[in-house]
């Protein structure tokens, strides 16, 4: 396919942009006409109940699951028909609600596998995956940015709970990505842990565009700077935090009346 | 690979070339089809243990492998290696492009049974044919030579071309699991979604590594064409991907060193169990013994027969296993 921009002018600003995304399962209505910008330097939040749409959402976005209707455009590029991976090479990580990890591999190694995606020649099998400087300054510095950097030389597989999250989202930036898609980074997480990632966020949220979809409504409500409410599907809010907190619409439909 | 493992295969790859000196004629025989069955082992390591792809029709890329040896060798005089032998491995290389190309579209248990289908359709081409002697199979008239140094029907010079073989398939995949290609191929079979979330287009990854499987096995069927003299369908048969992958699962998955060891000692049991001077009357129904050691071991050991050092110093020691490496 070509790539020719959506638009005539898009906003510098927006990185990845949602327009009217559809995705039917036979008769069930899974994500039902979301649209959804997403701009540099924010946190979009993305809440919801269970089975709201809002992890469809995020495939579709990622490209993991093709739409049924509706489009996707990334840095400007139409990128609705582009699988995952040329998605993610050209700039679109994301973190999964499970952690998916390469537990034999020390926390170095699960970083310098992912960064090797965008290196040249990431399938050559002369050339020791070791010995590629590109890709292993590139983990280092995303794992040092995680705040794994005391941990480099750690089976992932030994790491604590909160420490693979971390990894998760370290993994993410070894491959220099501008968007970031992160599904639930906060489940099982601690006080102390959701504190640190948190922290880790809003320095991210500097030079990407970050996606969250996360349950802990007082972590979204600190972190978020825009919120998308969304019931069975559909959005039935999506506004500045404030606003949404104090939309009826979304106190009866999700946040109860506090 | 860690000094003690690399230690292991120069050890192990000395004796193998000082063996022929003091074993007769059936030993070297018997080293020689072990060492072939070895590439072949090697060969699947590399889907099952490296990729996590379970491969159930490896026999067919071996079998097309000793086929071709067969059927495009001269009637009455010897063919040359330096043809004969890549084309071989290319027409096994090329069928697994193609059947890899397929069911490399599937997953899990599905694509088990597709590969399956596709080394049974080959099979019951060889079998139910005349393209290739059918069930009687054919003779290899004149082994195939390079020049007067390298004339494959003396048993030594076979021996050493096989050692020779094997050595240099255990070093190439030895580099390729170093490399970049290795490191995606691990990562793609510990998570394939991630590996696509990072950027990896994971099928070429896959077909790739197919294809590499098909044509080492290929080679191993090249040898063992040679050796034996005679191709039959059995070459192709669903026993012979099962025997092969009961070798890796027995050496120890993910190693290349269990491969070897899975090899070695596969066809060792095999004329154990078979012998009527251990076994008297018993050893016609050696299959059974087969069964029942190979249950045992998979019970008993878990990582295969690599594994069993660490588990003797974590029995004795009470020392925590060593973080799995698969890079040997």
């Amino acid at each position: 396919m070509t790539d020719v921009p959506m638009t005539d002018a898009p906003m510098a600003d927006v990185l990845l942009r949602g327009r009217e995304i559809t995705r039917r399962w036979g008769g069930l209505v899974a994500v039902d006409r979301v649209s959804i910008e997403l701009e540099r330097g924010s946190v979009h939040a993305v809440i919801g109940t269970n089975g709201a749409g809002k992890s469809t959402l995020v495939n579709i976005l990622s490209g993991e699951i093709e739409p049924s209707a509706g489009e996707v455009e990334l840095l400007g590029q139409n990128v609705t028909a582009w699988p995952q991976p040329r998605r993610a090479r050209a700039g679109l990580g994301r973190s999964y609600q499970r952690t998916t990890l390469f537990p034999a591999f020390t926390v170095f190694e699960n970083c310098r596998l992912a960064a090797q995606a965008r290196t040249q020649r990431p399938w050559s099998w002369w050339q020791a995956a070791q010995g590629c400087e590109a890709s292993g300054q590139a983990a280092r510095a995303a794992a040092h940015r995680a705040g794994l950097g005391a941990m480099l030389e750690r089976p992932a597989g030994l790491l604590s709970h909160g420490a693979r999250r971390q990894l998760e989202i370290a993994m993410c930036l070894a491959t220099g990505p501008e968007v970031l898609l992160l599904d639930e980074p906060l489940a099982g997480m601690g006080a102390e842990e959701t504190d640190r990632m948190l922290n880790l966020l809003a320095e991210l949220k500097e030079g990407h565009a970050i996606l969250l979809v996360e349950h802990d409504m007082d972590a979204v409500f600190r972190i978020a700077d825009r919120i998308t409410v969304m019931v069975n599907g559909a959005v039935i809010a999506s506004d500045t935090p404030e606003a949404v907190r104090s939309s009826p619409v979304v106190q009866a439909a999700y946040l109860g009346e506090h | 690979m860690d000094k003690g493992k690399l230690l292991f295969v120069i050890v192990a790859f000395a004796a193998l070339a000082a063996y022929p000196f003091v074993a007769g004629k059936f030993g070297v025989d018997l080293v020689t089809k072990i060492m072939i069955l070895a590439v072949f082992a090697l060969s699947l390591e590399l889907l099952v243990g490296t990729t996590g792809l379970i491969c159930f029709g490896q026999a067919a890329f071996f079998g097309i492998g000793a086929y071709a040896t067969v059927l495009l060798s001269p009637e009455s005089e010897p063919a040359s290696v330096a043809w004969l032998l890549p084309a071989c491995v290319l027409l096994a290389a090329l069928y697994a492009l193609a059947v890899g190309a397929l069911s490399l579209r599937t997953k899990g248990v599905y694509f088990i049974m597709v590969t399956l289908a596709f080394a049974q359709m080959a099979y019951y081409v060889v079998h139910d044919t005349t393209l290739a002697g059918g069930t009687d199979g054919i003779y290899l008239n004149a082994k195939p030579a390079l020049g007067a140094w390298l004339d494959l029907s003396k048993p030594l010079v076979l021996y050493a071309f096989c050692l020779v073989s094997l050595m240099a398939v255990f070093g190439f995949l030895a580099v390729l699991l170093r490399s970049r290609f290795g490191h995606a191929l691990a990562g793609i079979k510990a998570n394939e979604q991630r590996m696509r979330a990072a950027g990896f287009s994971t099928y070429p990854y896959k077909l790739a590594a197919f294809t590499i499987s098909g044509a080492l096995a290929g080679l191993a069927g090249f040898l063992f064409a040679v050796k034996d003299g005679y191709v039959n369908p059995e070459l192709l048969s669903w026993h012979q991907s099962g025997a092969v992958l009961i070798m890796i699962i027995l050496g120890g998955l993910g190693h290349l060193r269990g491969a070897l060891i899975g090899a070695f000692a596969f066809a060792l049991l095999q004329e154990l169990f078979k012998s009527e001077a251990v076994f008297g009357e018993f050893a016609r129904h050696w299959l059974l013994g087969m069964g029942l050691t190979i249950i045992v071991s998979v019970a008993l050991l878990p990582r295969g027969l690599v594994g069993v050092p660490g588990q003797l110093r974590a029995r004795l020691l009470g020392a925590r296993p060593q973080r799995e490496a698969s890079d040997d």
